[in-house]
């Protein structure tokens, strides 16, 4: 068992935010879902206070190696998340930890007060890339905004706090330190990388929302040089996502400081990839050096 | 769920949890399109309107760069044998996914995840006392009516088949069908009426007895909005066999999300792709086609 801010896990592989709908996979695959559930614990979808719809279509881009998507956070809302998935979610055979993004202060506490109040949550994940709407600045992006975020949210809950940096900043050093120094119990790294797509019939942007964020093992490099960098500073557990798509690459993640790794888009082409990675990296020889 | 498990017509299948090999038993040409047949070791029998995610073993993802995802196709036909089930596919080489599929051989192994999604629903579950079926098909979209036609014809349900093709290059999959059965038209005139298939259909539905049967359609979105709309105009049920780029196909990524009437999006792969017509504004899906 590995031991991550508290939380007993069976082993280093969860599914990244957004990457993985448990509720819509027990419809399609059945219990054998649960039987065969292919992470260590469970990351839900961004939570925002309101329901969202999320972007118009198209939403999706396949690049060489990748996935550029502009899904645009659909959730429940807060109230919904709770009435309606999490008891659904409770029922997973594994701690649930539970991913929430507001544009305010005030927005972020809400959220973290209705979810960590609830015994079914084991952890927060706070998604930080979006704009707080008093300044205008990306959470994500600015150590200070970061810093400020985590002292708002820290004494409201006892629950660990990870949060999730974005990867589109010169250096995600600086906001990976802020956040530990308001309290994140855990950071979790990348998120997708901005990209575009044009339409190859008219050279106008593909994607409903404009831009989008890249994925899969086109950005496995970038976030590795991320994890070692953010994991050899920091003194908090580290969760490295990327393009991890092999036992090989979450060992290579491992061996640059991660104690976790997340898994995404590799789900997309194999739902148990999870399971698979998770065995691969346990006959992995020894782990690699960062 | 066992293999060959009996399903009431119209019922969803659920599918195996995980991605699985497959061995591609045959690849046939067929009016410009390919049939290819795989052997599914695990079963089970697919609902008609149902499909899989099809990637294969080598020459696709990884290192190779595009094709990266799995590409969704709907099932044309599937037989239990000796072995396993054998699922047919329909295929038109359009890109560097389809290119792939198109050039397998016979011994090439073939990841499937699957059956997935919402199938065909029998008449009487959408129609009260519907008796029979019409089904309209154009193009690579004549694939999951083939397989529906037997589901019908087996459960004792009448159902005339429409298909339509551009021209000759463009005609293939009518070896699905049972060619006596079926009245074709083809933009160019080489076969049957020289025109669209919902011309076909606006005959059939000036008929006495269209009130008794339901429309299912499956085919590019513009024949789809005709179909949804003639329906509509006359209040006869339809189904219509949807597409949206798709990463995952079982509710993961939320790219195949489509605009729905009620107000939001539904996903395709959840919630569709077979979808009733008086459930959507419009079948022309922005980013199908890709």
């Amino acid at each position: 068992m590995i031991d991550f801010c508290g939380i007993e896990l069976r082993h280093p592989v969860i599914n990244g935010s957004g990457t993985f709908d448990a509720i819509a996979a027990r419809r399609v695959f059945g219990d054998q879902l649960l039987d065969e559930f292919p992470f260590s614990a469970f990351v839900s979808k961004t939570i925002t206070p309101e329901p969202r719809a999320g972007n118009p279509p198209p939403r999706l881009w396949e690049t060489p190696s990748g996935l550029i998507n502009s899904i645009g956070l659909p959730n429940k809302g807060l109230d919904g998340f709770l009435a309606d998935d999490l008891p659904q979610l409770a029922e997973l055979p594994v701690p649930l930890i539970v991913s929430v993004m507001g544009t305010s202060h005030d927005q972020f506490a809400l959220l973290v007060e209705g979810v960590g109040g609830r015994e079914e949550v084991e952890a927060i994940e706070l998604n930080v890339s979006c704009p707080n709407v008093k300044s205008g600045l990306i959470v994500g992006e600015s150590p200070d905004e970061a810093r400020s975020l985590l002292e708002t949210v820290r004494p409201l809950t006892e629950k660990p706090l990870l949060v999730k940096l974005t990867p589109n900043v010169a250096d995600p050093v600086p906001v990976a330190e802020a956040a530990v120094e308001g309290g994140a119990d855990s950071i979790s790294l990348i998120n997708t990388l901005r990209a575009s797509a044009l339409a190859p019939e008219t050279g106008e942007p593909w994607l409903g929302g404009g831009t989008g964020g890249l994925s899969g093992p086109a950005v496995k490099a970038v976030a590795l040089a991320r994890v070692n960098a953010v994991a050899s500073t920091v003194s908090v557990p580290v969760v490295a996502m990327g393009g991890i798509s092999t036992g090989r690459d979450a060992a290579e993640m491992i061996g640059a400081g991660a104690s976790l790794v997340a898994v995404g888009t590799e789900s997309f082409r194999d739902p148990a990839a999870g399971s698979r990675i998770a065995e691969e990296l346990a006959r992995e020889p020894a782990r690699i050096s960062g | 769920m066992t293999a060959g498990a009996a399903q009431g017509l119209g019922e969803r299948v659920v599918a195996p949890f995980g991605r699985r090999l497959c061995e591609v038993t045959r690849n046939l040409e067929s009016g410009g399109y390919r049939i290819f047949s795989a052997l599914d070791p695990v079963g089970p029998m697919p609902a008609a309107g149902q499909f899989y995610m099809l990637a294969t073993d080598s020459g696709w993802g990884g290192n190779e760069g595009r094709p990266y995802l799995a590409r969704a196709f709907s099932v044309a036909d599937a037989e239990q044998q000796a072995g396993g089930v054998r699922l047919d596919f329909l295929v038109q080489a359009v890109g560097p996914g389809t290119t792939r599929l198109t050039g397998l051989e016979a011994g090439e192994g073939l990841w499937i995840h699957g059956p997935l999604g919402r199938p065909f629903s029998a008449p009487r579950e959408v129609a009260e006392g519907a008796a029979g079926a019409i089904l309209v098909g154009g193009g690579i979209g004549v694939a999951p009516l083939a397989i529906w036609r037997r589901q019908l014809l087996a459960a004792g349900v009448p159902a005339r088949v429409l298909l339509g093709f551009r021209d000759r290059a463009n005609s293939g999959g009518l070896d699905l069908f049972d060619c006596s059965e079926v009245r074709l038209a083809s933009e160019d005139g080489h076969t049957g009426h020289r025109g669209f298939v919902t011309d076909l259909l606006a005959v059939l539905l000036e008929g006495d007895d269209t009130g008794t049967a339901v429309v299912y359609a499956c085919g590019p979105p513009a024949m789809l909005e005709a179909v949804r709309g003639m329906c509509a105009e006359r209040g006869v049920t339809c189904e219509l066999a949807m597409e949206a780029p798709m990463a995952c196909g079982f509710g993961a990524c939320f790219g195949c999300a489509i605009p729905v009437r009620s107000g939001g999006f539904m996903r395709l792969c959840v919630d569709g792709p077979v979808v009733r017509g008086d459930e959507i504004e419009t079948a022309l899906v922005a980013g199908s086609g890709h």
